[in-house]
């Protein structure tokens, strides 16, 4: 009977294999070869042109800003929220409602806010403010990026707040910390895994977009996934295209391998 | 409860959870606004119409992309949910070692940055010399929807109690019966979460059917894409909203009769989380 059972997961393996394993084992082959098929670096050491290099620098600067500023906006959000004692009705309603919303529409709604004689534009002149102008630039992406990744911040967060004992809290306050003292000594450590897990959620998709900045930044600004696509879509050099994936997986292998070491148990999983 | 809650303070979390609040749906309700935009540029106000409601329904190309984006959803999650349970029941029986392995492995798809998972199944799909269209997306989504099925459900495995399964066998239940009867009612709840998340995740998908979907055939998403320089149709709009406010009347009813909190918070973020 064991046996039998153990076989039920015949079909996954079989799908994780081809479908994951194997297409992960094609980028290699792609990235390390050109297209007479023999070993080349050229793909991955052309990341250091300087047209990818500017691309993948820019990708690192906009992504860790958006990081932090969903850091910042989201910790105190998670904390009152955590606090609030809503109930997980609440939460979903503010967050994942909006996502029902398709992905690409509520991005381009955005140039419809921030165009020149947008609506915010329109209500700034309005109550006698100077305009702002921030679409097309480096601004709106990184706006674009806090917007559609700010949840993948505040979940694993308000999971990490929920899970605090209220005694430990009561604890410092009994024994004389004041507030402040309270949240850098206990509050703090004790959500890190909820942070960490927080940042490689919004840092992973933000360094790697290219829907974003086409949307928002005009066509002037590429970002590192913005020239992945390009060579898929137009270019169709995929060799480069693997090549410079490679690196970006790089990046993203550092990203997890600190969160593994930070989160060893994985308790803030979102899921 | 030490809640020592200061009158001042309470407002100004308020006044902060209102802003976020904003944040958030500024978008949405600019999409909705539009969706009643008589002009058809989103640039200017036009005065207010229902006319794109009623066009909607006539525009073979949404209507097209919408039966193909709900079909690939529907498909993808419960072939996701079938594979992902069976794979569970199989993991739950495995040596440890093996198990986390395989789960590393499960982890992939839901770590990995979306371009690199949709560029990797567009060179696999390639280089079999697959034609690109329904059964690339198919195949892609059930790919990135499967992790979810496994992550929701894996947690209740862990507190599945065997012995009942074992009491059922023992008291002359067939295997099959015995796991219709006592095992599925236990991982329910999971399975559930599971295929609304997987469901969610697919309806939403982008990136990856960008890479895998080939000339001819769009889902919703990579519809609105191809039409973001010539403008966004109207209709999408109307379409949009049609959407939203379905889902936002199914969670107001959903969550009313929520009272009793028996569902721990961890499964209940699970249903639906992130595209």
């Amino acid at each position: 009977m064991k046996n039998k059972t153990r076989l039920l997961s015949g079909p996954y393996l079989f799908w994780a294999i081809s479908f994951i394993i194997i297409p992960l084992a094609m980028i290699f082959s792609y990235g390390l070869t050109d297209r007479s098929g023999a070993y080349t670096l050229a793909n991955i050491a052309s990341i250091a042109s300087a047209e990818h290099s500017k691309a993948l620098w820019l990708s690192l600067k906009l992504s860790l800003i958006a990081t932090v500023i969903c850091l910042l906006l989201g910790y105190p959000l998670a904390y009152i929220l955590a606090h609030m004692k809503s109930r997980m009705g609440m939460i979903i309603f503010i967050f994942i409602l909006p996502m029902w919303m398709n992905f690409l529409l509520r991005t381009l709604a955005w140039q419809t806010l921030l165009e020149k004689t947008g609506v915010i534009n329109t209500m700034l002149t309005f109550i006698g403010l100077p305009t702002i102008s921030v679409i097309n630039t480096s601004k709106a992406i990184v706006l674009g990026m806090v917007y559609n990744f700010l949840p993948f911040m505040v979940l694993p967060l308000y999971n990490s707040l929920t899970k605090i004992d209220d005694n430990v809290i009561n604890a410092a306050y009994d024994l004389g910390a004041n507030g402040f003292q309270t949240f850098i000594k206990i509050i703090l450590p004790l959500t890190v895994p909820g942070i960490i897990s927080g940042i490689t959620m919004v840092f992973v998709p933000a360094l790697t977009t290219f829907v974003i900045s086409k949307l928002l930044g005009g066509s002037k600004i590429l970002l590192i996934g913005n020239v992945i696509e390009e060579q898929f879509t137009q270019a169709s050099n995929w060799h480069l295209g693997s090549g410079l994936s490679i690196v970006l997986m790089a990046f993203i292998l550092v990203n997890m391998l600190l969160s593994a070491i930070f989160d060893r148990d994985g308790e803030a999983n979102v899921l | 409860m030490t809640n020592r809650r200061h009158h001042a303070s309470d407002i100004l979390k308020k006044i902060y959870i209102i802003l976020i609040f904003v944040f958030l749906y500024a978008p949405i309700l600019t999409l909705i606004i539009l969706s009643f935009n008589r002009s058809k540029t989103r640039a200017k106000w036009g005065g207010f119409t229902f006319k794109w409601y009623g066009s909607l329904f006539t525009n073979r190309d949404i209507m097209q992309a919408l039966y193909t984006t709900l079909l690939i959803a529907l498909l993808s999650s419960a072939i996701a949910t079938v594979i992902g349970v069976c794979a569970c029941l199989g993991l739950n029986k495995m040596k440890s070692s093996s198990r986390s392995v395989i789960l590393g492995v499960t982890n992939i798809p839901m770590l990995n940055a979306d371009i690199v998972t949709g560029i990797s199944l567009m060179l696999l799909f390639l280089s079999f010399g697959m034609r690109f269209g329904f059964g690339t997306i198919l195949l892609s989504h059930i790919t990135f929807n499967i992790p979810y099925v496994i992550l929701s459900v894996m947690p209740r495995m862990k507190n599945l109690n065997l012995s009942v399964y074992e009491a059922a066998l023992d008291l002359g239940a067939s295997g099959p019966y015995a796991f219709f009867k006592v095992v599925l009612p236990e991982l329910l709840p999971g399975i559930l979460s599971g295929f609304l998340l997987a469901f969610t995740m697919s309806l939403d998908d982008f990136i990856i059917t960008h890479f895998t979907k080939g000339a001819g055939i769009d889902t919703l998403s990579t519809k609105i894409y191809t039409e973001v320089k010539k403008g966004i149709k109207p209709e999408m709009y109307a379409l949009s909203t049609i959407i939203f406010v379905t889902v936002l009347i199914l969670l107001l009813l959903i969550n009313r009769p929520e009272k009793d909190s028996k569902q721990e918070p961890n499964t209940n973020t699970s249903t639906v989380v992130i595209p």
